[in-house]
């Protein structure tokens, strides 16, 4: 049964029947019409945005701070690309979107009207999937299908772009039930004999340990409850991917730390040494394996993937199980109850103590100061202070997203939602505000570098429309920091455009904004300071001014592989060889 | 203080060189890419072999089922073992792909291309064309006094041999199809 409205009213009771509680957008002519149906409805908040990257990177930090996929609405032409730098963010961080695009007309399209662009064309390879909706009638049905893509199997944004005619035009609407879902249906079970011979491994390794990613986080609450239960019961070390970070709990015993090029000693070296890798929901990416060729070089590799893509694309597994995590650990744990609950206790005590020896080395260690804030003792204060609070962290990205991965610890899954692919400086302002939306109560900040921070701070507009009290916690170290540090360490030193200048007085720019701005450059008064933003009831734009010139370490050069890792506190003179150099 | 094991001038093998194209043998395969015949399908195969620095030898596309809008896309690629599959894991993501054959490992397929050659020539050459033309069971479709066009069908192989024995014969112009390819047996 379908009932007649126009492809605009379509839109927005597609959203409904979907569940859709905001979404973020910005006008324009080519979705007017739809616009104006938001207008004659209450069910759907519409979060008014300031450019539309903002937009797509604020509905990831819906999508990831609640497991719902994140919708975005935005106009033709100019609308549409603008959003094309969060598509490709969430592409590469396998986050769940639905966006809509207007478009010119069908009968204009192909003639350079104005604000047309080949919309679908651009975001073809930066979604998982995209529709140009040519007629009403199909509408409905696409819609549904759009949710369905974007939230089954490896999650990603999908595109629905609508002609102006195909909104004003009347057509039949189906509901969700009706739409046709059966040509897309991932493999969500894993293989029992996969499963049952990681058992085996499992049994007798020596030097097991868990690598654990942001599939984790996708597969659902039920993925981490599971995994925190395998981790307990077998007592097996666990790592995690930057994405993955909360999954396993940080006050969890077999935590050893992220990994990966600024990850941690003894969590690098755990990886290089172990015999059984078992990678649930992670995919090698370049930031983890360092060196291909000496990657783990003793260990058997297991691979949990729901992507058969990225099982075998980087580093070839001994055991790979497709299939979506939550799933395979629930059948694993089975498993390997029934077979009693069997480990090699002596080797992993064996294990654990070598571990300890990493662990002894205080890989995180720097130099303190009584005159200026080192960055990673203002993260350090901000964790003290926000400790035991339901706490959602953004950040940008840089040196300070490194040293917030180092430095807080993540108790929970969907607490943490930084651009982990695509590195995307501009994200944290718009994520803490998305994330915030979906969760009105909470406390959450945006860890930033001052040079991030600028690349979307047009959205402080919105924070401050829509009352949501984003904390803006920016480590200005008046640099490019990152950049400053290859720089260092790569190019002689040559500090090639990585100064941040000319920049704007934060606290009077947060008063421009009609928001709250606090500065601290002294350790000693951070604390109040902090505790000044924690304590008020709006957005504030902290602007933390810490030391210029702190290098981020532990650090694996590009190129180089896990054991070859450089410390604080060593000589970085030439780290990085001239074949790492063409690395990024 | 040193550097924490940091090896001088040690060689870098990272994600980067994983294409390297002498690290494995490449060979040659044929995929059969059942697909819904939707708007952009074919973009989106072309976008991820050049996307993703995949070679494409050969592409043939058509609709085979008009009424469940399903095309097959036969597919000639080059590769390592390990490129090859993850070509064939990328095509399988693509959403509207429902399968993906690889006939050339899933046992000996038939394999056909249809080509058009202009050959132009009087006297003795223009004899010798219409001869091998003749061995080569290629048909003549267009004649002129001074040119022939000739349709040949076969593998690409034999149409490769046929090219090769034209060209000196006065070979002015040639369309191929591409590959179509099918499993034998059931
Ligand atoms: C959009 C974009 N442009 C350029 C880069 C390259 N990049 C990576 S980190 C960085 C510097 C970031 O500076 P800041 O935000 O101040 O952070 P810091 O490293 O100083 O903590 C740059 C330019 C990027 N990641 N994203
Ligand atoms: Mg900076």
């Amino acid at each position: 049964m379908s009932r007649a409205m126009t492809g605009a009213k379509m839109v927005v009771q597609a959203l409904k029947d979907q569940g859709v509680e905001v979404v973020f957008g910005y006008p324009g002519g080519a979705v007017l019409p739809i616009y104006d149906e938001i207008f004659q409805q209450n069910d759907i908040k519409h979060v008014l945005v300031r450019h539309e990257q903002g937009a797509v990177h604020m509905a990831e930090g819906y999508a990831r701070s609640t497991g719902k996929p994140g919708v975005v609405l935005v106009t033709s032409g100019p609308g549409a690309t603008n959003a094309v730098t969060g598509l490709v963010d969430a592409l590469m961080d396998s986050i769940p979107l639905v966006v809509f695009t207007g478009q010119v007309p069908t009968f204009m399209i192909g003639t350079d009207g104005f604000q047309e662009a080949d919309t679908v064309g651009i975001t073809r390879p930066c979604t998982k999937h995209n529709w140009l909706v040519k007629d009403t009638d199909k509408l409905a049905e696409t819609i549904h299908q759009a949710f369905h893509v974007a939230t089954s199997g490896r999650p990603g944004p999908v595109l629905i772009d609508i002609p102006k005619d195909v909104q004003f035009a009347t057509g039949g609407y189906t509901g969700p039930k009706q739409a046709r879902t059966d040509h897309y249906q991932p493999k969500v079970k894993g293989d029992i004999e996969a499963i049952t011979k990681l058992v085996d491994l499992m049994e007798t390794a020596e030097r097991p340990i868990f690598y654990t990613g942001g599939g984790v986080i996708n597969s659902g609450p039920g993925a981490s409850q599971l995994l925190r239960e395998l981790v307990d019961a077998t007592g097996f070390p666990i790592t995690s991917t930057l994405m993955g970070l909360g999954a396993y709990p940080a006050s969890g015993k077999s935590w050893l730390g992220m990994l990966g090029m600024h990850g941690l000693y003894e969590a690098n070296l755990a990886m290089h040494d172990c015999d059984l890798m078992i990678n649930i929901g992670a995919r090698f990416d370049d930031r983890i394996t360092g060196r291909i060729a000496d990657f783990s070089p003793q260990s058997k590799k297991a691979h949990i993937d729901i992507d058969a893509s990225s099982i075998n694309k980087v580093i070839h597994v001994d055991l790979p199980i497709l299939g979506d995590v939550g799933h395979v650990l629930e059948d694993l744990l089975k498993v390997w109850k029934a077979r009693g609950r069997k480990v090699n206790k002596p080797a992993l005590d064996a294990w654990w103590g070598k571990i300890a020896g990493w662990k002894a080395r205080n890989c995180l260690a720097y130099a303190p100061s009584t005159t200026t804030i080192k960055p990673q003792y203002a993260l350090e204060r901000l964790e003290a202070l926000t400790k035991g609070r339901d706490r959602y962290i953004t950040t940008e990205v840089g040196q300070h997203q490194m040293w917030a991965a180092q430095f807080l610890s993540f108790e929970a899954p969907n607490r943490w939602m930084t651009s982990g692919g695509l590195g995307t400086m501009g994200y944290g302002l718009p994520a803490s505000i998305g994330v915030q939306v979906a969760h009105p109560d909470a406390l959450v900040i945006n860890v930033a570098g001052e040079a991030s921070w600028l690349m979307n701070m047009q959205e402080m507009g919105t924070a401050v429309q829509f009352r949501a009290p984003v904390k803006q916690f920016i480590l200005n170290n008046e640099r490019l920091g990152m950049v400053r540090q290859w720089q260092q360490l790569l190019h002689g030193e040559r500090y090639s455009q990585s100064w941040s200048e000319a920049l704007p007085d934060f606290v009077k720019l947060a008063e421009a904004f009609g928001c709250k701005g606090i500065q601290c450059s002294d350790p000693a008064k951070l604390d109040d300071a902090i505790q000044e933003m924690l304590d008020y009831d709006g957005p504030v734009i902290f602007d933390c001014l810490v030391e210029k010139h702190e290098n981020c370490f532990p650090m694996i050069p590009s190129g180089k592989p896990h054991n070859e890792m450089i410390l604080g506190d060593a000589e970085t003179e030439g780290a990085i060889g001239a074949k790492g150099a063409v690395l990024v | 203080m040193a550097a924490l094991n940091i090896k001088k001038g040690s060689s870098s093998h990272s994600a980067y060189d994983l294409r390297d194209p002498h690290a494995q043998v490449e060979s040659s395969h044929t995929l059969a890419v059942l697909v819904d015949n939707e708007a952009g399908v074919l973009a989106r195969v072309i976008g991820l072999f050049s996307g993703r620095g995949y070679n494409i030898d050969s592409l043939t596309v058509a609709e085979v089922d008009h009424k469940g809008h399903r095309s097959r896309i036969t597919i000639v690629t080059r590769g390592s073992l390990a490129v090859i599959d993850q070509i064939k894991a990328q095509l399988g993501r693509i959403v509207p792909v429902h399968e993906v054959h690889d006939l050339t490992v899933e046992g000996r397929a038939v394999e056909r291309e249809l080509a058009l050659f202009k050959v132009a020539g009087t006297g003795e050459k223009r004899v010798e064309a219409l001869r091998l033309a003749d061995i080569f069971r290629a048909s003549v479709v267009d004649s002129t006094l001074e040119s022939f066009v000739f349709e040949i069908t076969g593998t690409p192989e034999k149409i490769d041999a046929f090219a090769d024995l034209m060209r000196p014969l006065g070979l002015i112009d040639v369309a191929r199809t591409g590959v179509a390819a099918l499993s034998r047996g059931v």
